[in-house]
């Protein structure tokens, strides 16, 4: 089903703040990202797209059909849009049971499979207040899914979980979501979480949509500085972990290994890298082993400011953003020989 | 102790609850979500039996129900009846005069329903009113069970507007507390004494009850 979801609408809220976004998503990357820092006006363009807010002007349109045009004044209400819509806090009914709850508006014979999928299938008597986070979250996912949406809408759905479930919560909603076979838009200020999640972003700052793209182009090539700043200027790298011990992950990237802080991750994963975190040096033999170092040749070198951009080639392209004065120093050029170096608490593992 | 009395009370206070808790959920519904902005003036407005005296209410629901108001005249016309001084009547200036007690814990319950609870109903393709139905009643359950349960008790005791609209007509129109007046007025200090005591116990039991709904003595309603 590959469909495309278009949103173009103006919305101004009580506390003045004006949201006007132009977003295209096509539907065929299971998992679109909308990223953000807090305040951009996320959540309200995920709660415009479901119909719990009209806009004052502009079009929603799903797979062609209009679900809210100002111009015709066409507003379908949230009950005929069936875009399952994912609280923060997951708002599961407090007076029903998990299985109740799931069962709310689908076939209680479909739901018994669900409650199993999701891994639920044991709490299915139990009151939402006597679950955890993780399950309540799961709970809230197979209760939208009951529903069959054509849409699902996920409002920062890890935010409220402690940090160690988190980890482990992400890979289960990335899994989950993939398997669900219905696209969802997920919200979050997260970068990690971004690229764990996403196949497709959307930067949204301040009311806008600055740019929208595959996860690893917009992480890569930020569309402007603004967008830089928010997603932080990263290095994503597809790695594969090839072996680990004592604490410690091996990745390989092209042809190169580099070490990371193990978290349990195997196979095909990214190594991120913020670009601040990446040094640069001619001399490799002065550097500690408990360091990455990759050798590379300078592409390019960029002055921002006080700041350089330097893009090297590494058998991968590599961007380290280092003080213009030590390019200066080191009288860089496009063309040099060097070695990049990163601290192994740099390298961030994302599945 | 006058049985007559109190069994016209019981029925007028349970046909009254009914009354309002139909009528007076939807008001409470609306004061609760409608975006109007002057729906304060209809909170008042369901508030001022709260404040005015009991006599000045019925003055007016005797005149709105009289056989010269357009009101108890159509009303007379179909019936064939009139409204003041008949057990109808006294039901239509029950209704008005409990209305505050049925709406305001009823509006408040409702208020206290998380709204997320009812945008994650919509977008799961359920109407508005089975998401009232099936969200807001039951976890409004406590406040609606306290609106019946004070307007049950309010009606009971009630004595201005019954005289006001309904006088003083033995099965039809007198209800306990003019029993109790009649009884001290004719001196039986004894049955008075009765039929006061029965009202008290009855009163304290209902308030009792309210009020361990509301602490949750009993774990009825799962909590929300």
């Amino acid at each position: 089903m590959a469909g495309e979801l278009i949103c173009r609408c103006r919305k101004r809220l009580a506390s003045g703040f004006e949201l006007s976004a132009a977003l295209h998503v096509p539907l065929e990357a299971p998992v679109t990202v909308l990223f953000g820092p807090s305040g951009a006006g996320k959540t309200t363009l995920l709660r415009l797209i479901a119909g719990l807010e009209r806009p004052d002007e502009g079009r929603i349109a799903l797979n062609g059909v209009t679900w809210c045009d100002s111009e015709s004044g066409i507003f379908v209400p949230p009950q005929q849009r069936r875009a399952g819509f994912l609280f923060q806090d997951y708002a599961l009914f407090p007076h029903m049971t998990v299985a109740e709850n799931v069962a709310y508006a689908a076939e209680p014979a479909g739901t018994r499979k669900l409650l199993e999928t999701f891994g639920v299938a044991d709490l299915a008597g139990r009151l939402p207040r006597a679950i955890s986070g993780g399950q309540q979250q799961r709970v809230a996912l197979a209760r939208a899914l009951a529903a069959r949406p054509a849409l699902l809408l996920l409002d920062e759905p890890l935010s409220a979980l402690d940090a160690p479930t988190r980890q482990r919560a992400r890979h289960d909603l990335r899994r989950l979501l993939s398997e669900s076979g219905v696209p969802a838009i997920v919200v979050t200020h997260d970068r990690m979480e971004a690229i764990a999640l996403g196949d497709w972003m959307a930067v949204m700052i301040a009311g806008a949509i600055r740019q929208a793209g595959p996860v690893r182009e917009v992480f890569q090539r930020p569309a402007d500085a603004g967008v830089a700043e928010s997603v932080g200027v990263e290095n994503v790298l597809p790695a594969r972990v090839t072996d680990r011990h004592s604490g410690l992950l091996s990745l390989q990237v092209g042809s190169v290994h580099l070490a990371a802080v193990d978290g349990g991750e195997t196979g095909e994963v990214f190594a991120c890298i913020r670009a601040e975190d990446v040094a640069l040096t001619r001399d490799p033999a002065r550097t500690s082993t408990a360091r990455n170092c990759m050798a590379g040749r300078v592409q390019s070198i960029v002055f921002e400011g006080p700041l350089a951009r330097v893009e090297l080639d590494c058998g991968f392209p590599l961007v380290a953003v280092v003080t213009a004065q030590s390019v200066t120093e080191m009288a860089l050029q496009a063309g040099d020989a060097l070695c990049a170096i990163v601290k192994t608490t740099s390298v961030h593992v994302a599945e | 102790m006058d049985w007559q009395a109190i069994w016209l009370s019981i029925r007028l206070a349970s046909l009254t609850t009914l009354i309002l808790l139909a009528i007076g959920a939807p008001i409470a519904f609306w004061l609760t979500y409608s975006p109007r902005r002057w729906k304060f003036l209809v909170e008042a407005v369901v508030a001022l039996p709260l404040v005015l005296p009991p006599t000045v209410l019925g003055f007016y629901v005797l005149l709105a129900i009289g056989p010269r108001s357009p009101l108890g005249a159509l009303y007379g016309r179909i019936t064939g009846s009139m409204l003041p001084f008949s057990f109808q009547g006294l039901l239509v200036a029950s209704v008005l005069y409990s209305m505050p007690f049925t709406v305001q814990p009823i509006s408040a319950a409702f208020a206290a329903v998380d709204r997320r609870l009812l945008e994650a109903s919509w977008c799961l393709g359920v109407s508005r009113f089975d998401t009232f139905r099936r969200v807001i009643v039951p976890l409004a359950m406590p406040g609606i069970a306290t609106g019946a349960i004070l307007s049950f008790a309010h009606t009971l005791g009630e004595f201005g507007v019954v005289l006001m609209v309904g006088g003083n007509i033995p099965g039809v129109t007198r209800t306990v507390s003019i029993s109790i007046y009649d009884q001290v007025q004719s001196l039986n200090y004894g049955g008075a004494l009765q039929t006061s005591l029965f009202l008290v116990g009855v009163s304290f039991a209902v308030l009792a009850i309210t009020y361990a709904l509301q602490r949750r003595v009993w774990a009825i309603w799962p909590a929300s």
